[in-house]
């Protein structure tokens, strides 16, 4: 994973502004971005490593511990809420057996919310993976969370 | 003879079932030993009627929606006998008063064909711009974007010729055109729509931008809640450096512009554009202080004009028609078209586009239709999460920049997310605090504190109603954060809560058992 790592850094350290890029591609490649990799990181950007964790930390797309690249995003936002997003967000523990923040126990996805997902006209919204889905209910929720989990 | 049909491969599109009528109709067509050719097109917005098929005929496009698999081989029985006679068929597509009604000016092109094939965009007028652009001089660019009234749809409706004039006087011998596609305001779409339906005007937008104001790089921030804008955008920029139209020599022209997508990581704020810039240079998001302007001392330091998807995409008609064209439509100070998302509880929910000084009524009850559940509208949030919560009596306001900031709202980028009488706007209010305090950069303290304090403030007065002590310092918060915010999110997140408490006092009511006179 270290010369992994290195090498993915080495192709973005001298792109204007390449460390977003270059830890979207950790993440792509490794599932997460490990900490142990900041000071390689660090020293490839002419960075301190608390810049590096900073810039990781910030942004919510960025892992810090291994979990599965699959992830079940609920929209709560506004668009949202006005066609029975509220519901679904409160049933969804109880729907899918998994809390936001945390992975299925099947290891198969992990839940999170989302604010947005550009699908407004048509919620409320989920998305799992890259495929966005439209007017979902709680049952048609577990019905595309089994769907996609059996795949 | 074979039939030529299109299935939008749009995101909304597919997640109301495109995907799986695109299947089925391969499946059956094939069976059905029905000679085809299926193109995936961007979607023309009328997402009432998606999943929408169309088919090319003599007498021009024909359209058949909202359809389901199951109606795909009845369908194709139709199409091998060529008649267009089936329950779901909407006639010309040109001719469904949702769309035909429309001043279609930026989204003329969108559902018309394959959005990354560069011949039918040229085919339907486009680089016209780029061409007319590369016969005049940068000044003369500037001024026909002066000319054309033309304000950053972003949500801000700063002049984008002011901004351009300032870029292009700044001397630098690296300037840069970003286009900020980093959507994050729930009930708006359109950006998302152009990118996945017809990229290449955006990348003709922002090759003209850096003509005018001599920049030589771009970079377009995307989301990355939006994947398939991201692919469909890069698939345009390869193709359009194979034809000489990006990259160094912009057709023999002896300019240069090269273009790059950048994704995000998640942040709303970095739709703040110092923020995306800070995010763009590879830095946490943070806000930076204005002046310096980043027109000024934007990107890396230098002279960078920031303009939103649907600005840099509406300079392309500008260059091709001319600026007294697009400011031809539009009323007041508010010139040209704007497109509209008709978005949450709406009958017919999607993207029109058309002149400013449309009613904002009349959007939400004819356009929309109403709610989907067909309860009464109650509420309506214009300009996304920090845009005011108007109430049904104070929609009879049009669709202009400054008409809607006397009526205490704003425009924004154009989202309109209407809620029915089941909302509760203490919890609207509730939710704006909590989605700044989630989502604040946290540089300065009125916005950082200020939602978390106004979070709390909110929450009680969720569960045990509200006392008059509560209203009072959620008021005083919303001065702080209003008065001394860096940015518009600390700013104008007190526009949603105070026209919630404002217009709908109903749901904000201090019990009596709260109130301090009560015995």
């Amino acid at each position: 994973m270290k010369d992994l790592v290195n090498k993915i850094t080495e192709n973005h350290c001298q792109t204007p502004g390449g460390l977003l890029p270059c830890l979207h591609d950790i993440q792509a490649q490794v599932g997460y971005i490990p900490s142990k990799t900041y000071e390689s990181i660090a020293h490839a950007f002419s960075l301190s490593v608390a810049e590096v964790h900073g810039v990781v930390s910030f942004y919510h797309d960025f892992r810090t511990t291994p979990a599965p690249p699959r992830a079940v995003q609920i929209c709560c936002a506004e668009a949202c809420q006005a066609v029975g997003s509220r519901d679904l967000e409160s049933a969804v523990g109880h729907v899918l057996g998994v809390e936001f923040g945390e992975v299925h126990a099947s290891q198969a996805y992990r839940l999170e919310r989302v604010y947005c997902l550009g699908n407004c006209a048509c919620g409320p919204s989920i998305r799992i993976g890259d495929d966005v889905h439209g007017r979902v209910d709680s049952a048609r929720l577990s019905e595309l969370v089994s769907e996609a989990t059996n795949r | 003879m074979s039939v030529c049909v299109y299935i939008s491969g749009d995101t909304t599109a597919v997640a109301v079932g495109a995907e799986r009528v695109a299947q089925r109709f391969e499946v059956e067509a094939t069976r059905a030993d029905l000679s085809y050719a299926l193109i995936r097109n961007g979607s023309r917005g009328a997402f009432g009627l998606e999943p929408l098929l169309e088919v090319d005929s003599a007498r021009g496009r024909v359209g058949f929606g909202a359809v389901t698999p199951d109606d795909i081989p009845e369908l194709i029985r139709c199409l091998k006998e060529g008649v267009f006679e089936h329950p779901k068929c909407l006639g010309l597509v040109a001719e469904i008063p949702w769309l035909s009604n429309q001043t279609r000016v930026t989204f003329k092109r969108c559902g018309e064909g394959a959005p990354a094939d560069l011949e039918n965009y040229q085919r339907l007028g486009g680089y016209l711009g780029l061409k007319n652009a590369l016969a005049l001089s940068p000044q003369a660019i500037v001024d026909e974007i002066k000319a054309s009234g033309l304000r950053g749809r972003g949500g801000a409706a700063f002049p984008a010729g002011i901004k351009w004039q300032t870029v292009l006087d700044t001397d630098s011998d690296q300037k840069y055109i970003v286009c900020n596609a980093d959507e994050g305001d729930s009930g708006t779409f359109a950006d998302r729509l152009l990118m996945e339906g017809d990229p290449y005007q955006l990348i003709e937008g922002m090759t003209i931008a850096g003509l005018a104001v001599g920049a030589t790089q771009g970079y377009i921030y995307l989301r990355s809640e939006y994947p398939r804008a991201q692919a469909m955008l890069e698939r345009a920029i390869d193709a359009a450096y194979d034809a000489g139209l990006l990259g160094r020599n912009v057709l023999e022209s002896g300019s240069s512009f090269d273009l790059e997508v950048r994704m995000g990581a998640g942040s709303y704020i970095c739709g703040e554009e110092t923020a995306l810039l800070n995010s763009l240079e590879g830095k946490r998001g943070v806000v930076r202080a204005k002046p310096p302007l980043p027109a000024i001392e934007g990107l890396f330091g230098q002279p960078t004009v920031v303009n939103n998807v649907l600005t840099l995409a509406s300079v392309t008609s500008i260059l091709a028609d001319g600026g007294a064209d697009y400011a031809h439509y539009g009323v007041n100070r508010s010139k040209g078209t704007i497109p509209l998302q008709l978005a949450g509880n709406v009958k017919n929910g999607g993207l029109i586009e058309v002149p400013f000084g449309a009613s904002l009524r009349t959007v939400i009850d004819e356009w929309a239709g109403g709610t989907r559940s067909g309860r009464p509208v109650r509420a309506a949030q214009i300009g996304g999460p920090l845009g005011a919560y108007l109430s049904n009596a104070q929609l009879d306001v049009t669709v202009d920049y400054e008409a809607l900031a006397v009526a205490g709202g704003m425009l924004g980028h154009g989202g309109i997310v209407v809620f029915d009488d089941t909302v509760n706007m203490a919890k609207q209010a509730h939710f704006a605090m909590d989605f700044c305090a989630k989502e604040s950069c946290g540089k300065c303290t009125p916005c950082r504190i200020g939602a978390v304090r106004g979070r709390e403030v909110l929450e009680r007065v969720c569960e045990s109603g509200a006392t008059e002590d509560d209203l009072i310092l959620l008021m005083d918060l919303c001065d702080t954060m209003e008065q001394a915010s860096l940015c518009a999110m600390g700013g104008l997140t007190p526009l949603p809560v105070k026209s919630a408490v404002n217009n709908f006092p109903e749901d904000f009511d201090v019990a009596p058992e709260n109130s301090e006179v009560a015995v």
